[in-house]
């Protein structure tokens, strides 16, 4: 700001005024010495003076926190309901902003907002601000959805959540006003749920058993704690609801009818939420000292859920604020509120196809809980199969020393059982974020079976011993030219006397693949790079030019992989970044890599962690590379659009075509490279998954066909292993491989692959469908 | 009434914020410094453990995202270890999230703490306390593992080779 001093006025800034009236209303609701009640009087007495001045602008505050603060619900609906007593046309000319804020929002897919919306409308009916005949027949118009034709199901989907998720605040008004209208709804809804198709429910589910918690598909959980709602004549008691206070108040006011809503059409951009399975973790079993936990039909269950989450979601950059107000909600002694907390913020994380935000913000937030309820969080049972973030979670959580559960019977089982793999993906994990000795310290000697193997580096050349091995005296060579500053040059001439195991590929001039040189070079390189990580990238960086040049076919960079987990198969993370180092300064391509973890040497760390973790960072890169050519595409075609615009706008002189064909030459150039730039990106992409896909079906096809022909049971550890991470793909990329559906459907996921993997792909295509 | 407006107290972020710490070694205004620490993708690293390794350090960050680089700090004289590092994304979203969510835990039970980096430029990896080591720190303790780079793996200048960055 200008240091310009002036007279400060009476009045202040009209940009002043509206952060003030925002930051009041935004404010009202947190901890205060008045009561609400009051607070929400004052502020309605305040907002109702500044109507004449500001009404837009308290408009636009009150519907965006109406979409941006559901966790407030109540709160601001009690609020809009006390200035529509005093101001009764201010009452109509928001409801009229909400509707199109509404149908704002669902014509740019913004559907979890939508949902806020039509929640905040139907408790308005609560704050005799809508008429509640005239709320009942949007919801008609919604349930009417499901009976159009040829739309996607999760179009249907959402509107029925609309409908069905409302009736927590709205359902006793609505049943008491209107009940037949009701009753036909809801009869309507019972059959569309029943028709519906649940094909993509296994892919969603995070456990694989029932047991000890079914985890239910969202709608189907929903309309069971709305019929038990309705069962208990639609008491629900959870929900605070401030405007009860002003009924007398609020009951005086003329209520507005809601204007006909006609869904917006299904079109071709239309994307609506993905299908939800509901997790859960805890029951009324758990905690059996404090308040019990409301049941997984109960629609307290469901409104706290829908409550937490949507405290995470408002508050999710700022761990200390986000957890003092989880902890904070209200109702603290009549629920588990501990319980609540811990289960939501598992069930983000598990959140298929992945969590709402970046898995370590959840890690972080539950340190935070801990510190400020020290011993007061729920142990986690975790007797069922889990998933890769648990294990992240729990090396990180360990450090900070908050989970701990039964691994007792870990040591009785095969090792490739999901429980003790579990733990020895823990452990290598918790050994990365400390070190190996540590490990082992704390690690009892019962479970040392489990502890991961000491990360040091196996050069075949090392030992005197191993002398009589080829290419033993061209690694001593190597070894000491490297260490004398050796450059490029004279690094080429020593390997050229390495012979060719495939003699006859090699025509003596060139550098045909020769797996012998590449062992040598990258064995030694790698040896002798070994301290740390800064050593190997600069060892990859230094000799880049023979590394180009020995992995310049496709087996070659096969090869050069090859060599690095051999050198370093004790030490994963090692592998994971220097694959990574490779990829990023084109030693290797993304395509070489997803062969190489299929590749029989790989087959015995197939099912280990960090297999994965390398397969899908590959991947991430692939995408990120596409997104960045195509992004500077745009921003060039956008700098020729520009200058074109400025062209013709100062165009006053005749044209000289010339020197406009000059200026544009260069643009247009770039422009045709970048475009091929990006088809050519787009289709090593697109190659990159066939590959991957391809290969899992060769692998799963061959387990099936070993099974089938010797009578055993398919569903071994490794077959589950493998079926899950097929799934993962699917869900981790998902924006991406849509792209693909035709040429999966006609080249790979045909009608003629066994049905176990055919399974996943069509999993797979109900999720949008 | 449009669809994408917010609210000032969702858009808080004070944990991605600039501290008050500004490099008094910077070359330039404390306006370049500004634009660069708002603009940065590196972080400093500072309290670690001087048995911290580079590995560690490359597992805890890659937590919030893509890690282009990690210089662990050292001693001016005795080139050991001395308790700070730099760590460079490829994306400025993913050292945000590093200030967000790594800053203020543990690493090797220490509470460690991170802090924009206007950009790791030569000399800035060397503790400047005055028996080399990191400023506040006393005692510059002997361990193995030493993370200087051998004479044979240095660049002559910093080479940098066209890399596919995220």
């Amino acid at each position: 700001m200008s240091g310009q001093p002036h007279k400060r006025r009476r009045t202040s800034e009209p940009s002043e005024i509206e952060e003030r009236l925002e930051s009041l209303i935004c404010r009202v609701g947190e901890k205060s010495n008045s009561s609400l009640e009051s607070n929400l009087e004052g502020l309605a007495g305040v907002l109702e003076a500044d109507l004449p001045n500001y009404k837009s602008k308290i408009l636009r505050i009150l519907c965006t926190v109406a979409r941006l603060l559901p966790e407030k619900l109540t709160v601001y609906t009690t609020l809009v309901g006390l200035l529509n007593a005093r101001n009764y046309n201010f009452g109509g000319e928001f409801v009229e902003a909400m509707i199109r804020q509404l149908k704002e929002c669902l014509k740019v897919n913004m559907y979890n907002e939508a949902v806020h919306l039509v929640r905040f409308l139907s408790d308005l009916v609560n704050c005799h601000v809508i008429a509640a005949p005239s709320m009942v027949a949007m919801f008609e118009n919604f349930v009417s959805v499901t009976q159009e034709e040829d739309v996607p199901q999760v179009r249907c989907d959402w509107y029925m959540f609309a409908f069905l998720s409302s009736l927590p605040w709205v359902g006793k008004e609505l049943y008491e006003k209107k009940d037949a209208e009701m009753d036909r709804l809801l009869s309507q809804t019972e059959s569309y749920l029943k028709r519906r198709q649940k094909i993509h429910v296994p892919m969603l589910q995070v456990w694989t058993a029932d047991k000890p918690h079914p985890q239910e598909e969202y709608l189907d959980c929903l309309w069971s704690q709305i019929q038990k709602l309705k069962k208990d004549r639609w008491q629900e008691r959870h929900i605070l609801r401030p405007y009860l206070a002003f009924d007398s108040v609020l009951c005086e006011a003329l209520q507005h009818n809601l204007p006909p809503f006609t869904p917006p059409p299904h079109t071709e951009d239309s994307v609506y939420p993905m299908p939800r399975v509901i997790f859960r973790m805890f029951d009324y079993t758990d905690d059996p000292e404090g308040p019990v936990m409301p049941g997984s039909h109960s629609v307290e269950r469901f409104v706290i859920e829908e409550n937490l989450h949507c405290i995470i979601k408002s508050h999710w950059k700022e761990r200390k604020t986000c957890a003092a107000q989880l902890l904070s909600y209200p109702g603290n002694n009549k629920i588990p509120l501990n319980y609540h907390i811990v289960e939501v913020i598992f069930a983000e994380l598990f959140q298929l196809p992945s969590p709402p935000h970046i898995e370590v913000m959840y890690t972080t937030l539950l340190i935070e809980l801990c510190k400020l309820q020290p011993g007061s969080l729920p142990q986690v049972r975790s007797s069922t199969e889990t998933k890769k973030r648990l294990k992240r979670l729990n090396a990180f959580a360990k450090s900070h020393c908050i989970l701990s559960f039964d691994r007792s019977d870990c040591l009785t089982q095969d090792l490739e059982k999901p429980k003790p793999k579990f733990v020895r993906e823990v452990l290598e994990k918790c050994m990365r974020l400390s070190y190996h000795q540590r490990i082992i310290d704390i690690v009892p000697a019962s479970f040392s079976v489990l502890s991961p193997a000491n990360p040091v580096c196996i050069y075949k050349y090392g030992d005197e011993s191993n002398r009589s091995l080829p290419g033993y005296t061209v690694a001593l060579c190597l070894t000491i030219a490297i260490k004398n500053k050796a450059s490029n040059d004279e690094i080429f001439s020593i390997l050229k006397d390495v012979p060719n195991p495939n003699q006859d590929d090699d025509d003596g001039e060139g550098f045909t693949f020769n797996p012998l040189k590449i062992e040598v070079f990258v064995q030694t390189l790698l040896h002798l790079a070994a301290k740390s990580f800064s050593h190997s990238f600069s060892a990859l960086a230094k000799f880049h030019e023979v590394f180009k040049t020995l992995a310049e076919s496709d087996e070659g960079k096969l090869h050069v992989l090859r060599v690095v987990y051999e050198v370093w198969k004790n030490h994963p993370q090692m592998i994971a970044v220097l694959v990574d180092k490779m990829i990023r300064t084109q030693i290797v391509d993304c395509a070489a890599v997803a062969n190489w973890i299929f590749s029989s040497e790989l087959a015995h760390d197939f099912t280990r962690f960090y297999i994965w973790e390398i397969l899908h960072s590959t991947i991430r890169k692939m995408n990120k590379h596409v997104l960045k050519i195509h992004k500077e595409l745009e921003e060039t075609k956008a700098r020729l659009a520009r200058q074109h615009k400025r062209r013709d706008s100062d165009d006053d002189d005749d044209d000289d075509d010339r020197s406009t064909d000059r200026e544009d030459g260069p643009l247009e150039e770039q422009i045709e490279r970048l475009q091929e730039k990006v088809e050519s990106a787009q289709s090593e992409q697109k190659n990159l998954f066939l590959v991957i896909f391809q290969r899992f079906i060769m692998l799963l096809t061959e387990h099936l066909v070993r099974c089938e022909t010797g009578g055993i049971d398919v569903f071994t550890p490794w077959y589950k292993s493998c079926i899950e991470r097929l799934q993962q793909i699917f869900l981790q990329h998902h924006q991406i491989i849509q792209q693909y559906m035709v040429t999966l459907e006609n080249l790979l996921f045909t009608a003629e692959l066994d049905h176990h993997i055919l399974a996943v792909f069509q999993q797979f295509c109900a999720l949008q469908a | 009434m449009s669809s994408g407006g917010t609210l000032s107290i969702l858009r808080s972020d004070s944990y991605a914020e600039l501290s008050q710490y500004r490099d008094q070694h910077f070359r330039g205004t404390r306006y370049d410094q500004e634009r660069l620490l708002r603009k940065s993708c590196t972080l400093y690293v500072g309290n670690l453990s001087f048995y911290t390794t580079e590995e560690q350090i490359h597992e805890l960050f890659g937590k919030s995202g893509d890690i282009k680089k990690v210089i662990m700090g050292l001693d001016k004289v005795k080139k050991t270890a001395c308790g700070f590092c730099f760590v460079e994304y490829y994306a400025r979203g993913d050292a945000e999230n590093a200030m967000r969510y790594i800053n203020g835990t543990r690493l090797d039970d220490r509470i460690i703490r991170t802090d924009w980096d206007a950009g790791f430029k030569e000399g800035r990896q060397y503790g400047r306390g005055r028996s080399g080591g990191q400023v506040g720190c006393h005692t510059a303790w002997d361990f193995k593992g030493m993370v200087t780079l051998p004479n044979f793996f240095v660049l002559k200048e910093h080479r940098i080779i066209s890399e596919i960055a995220a």
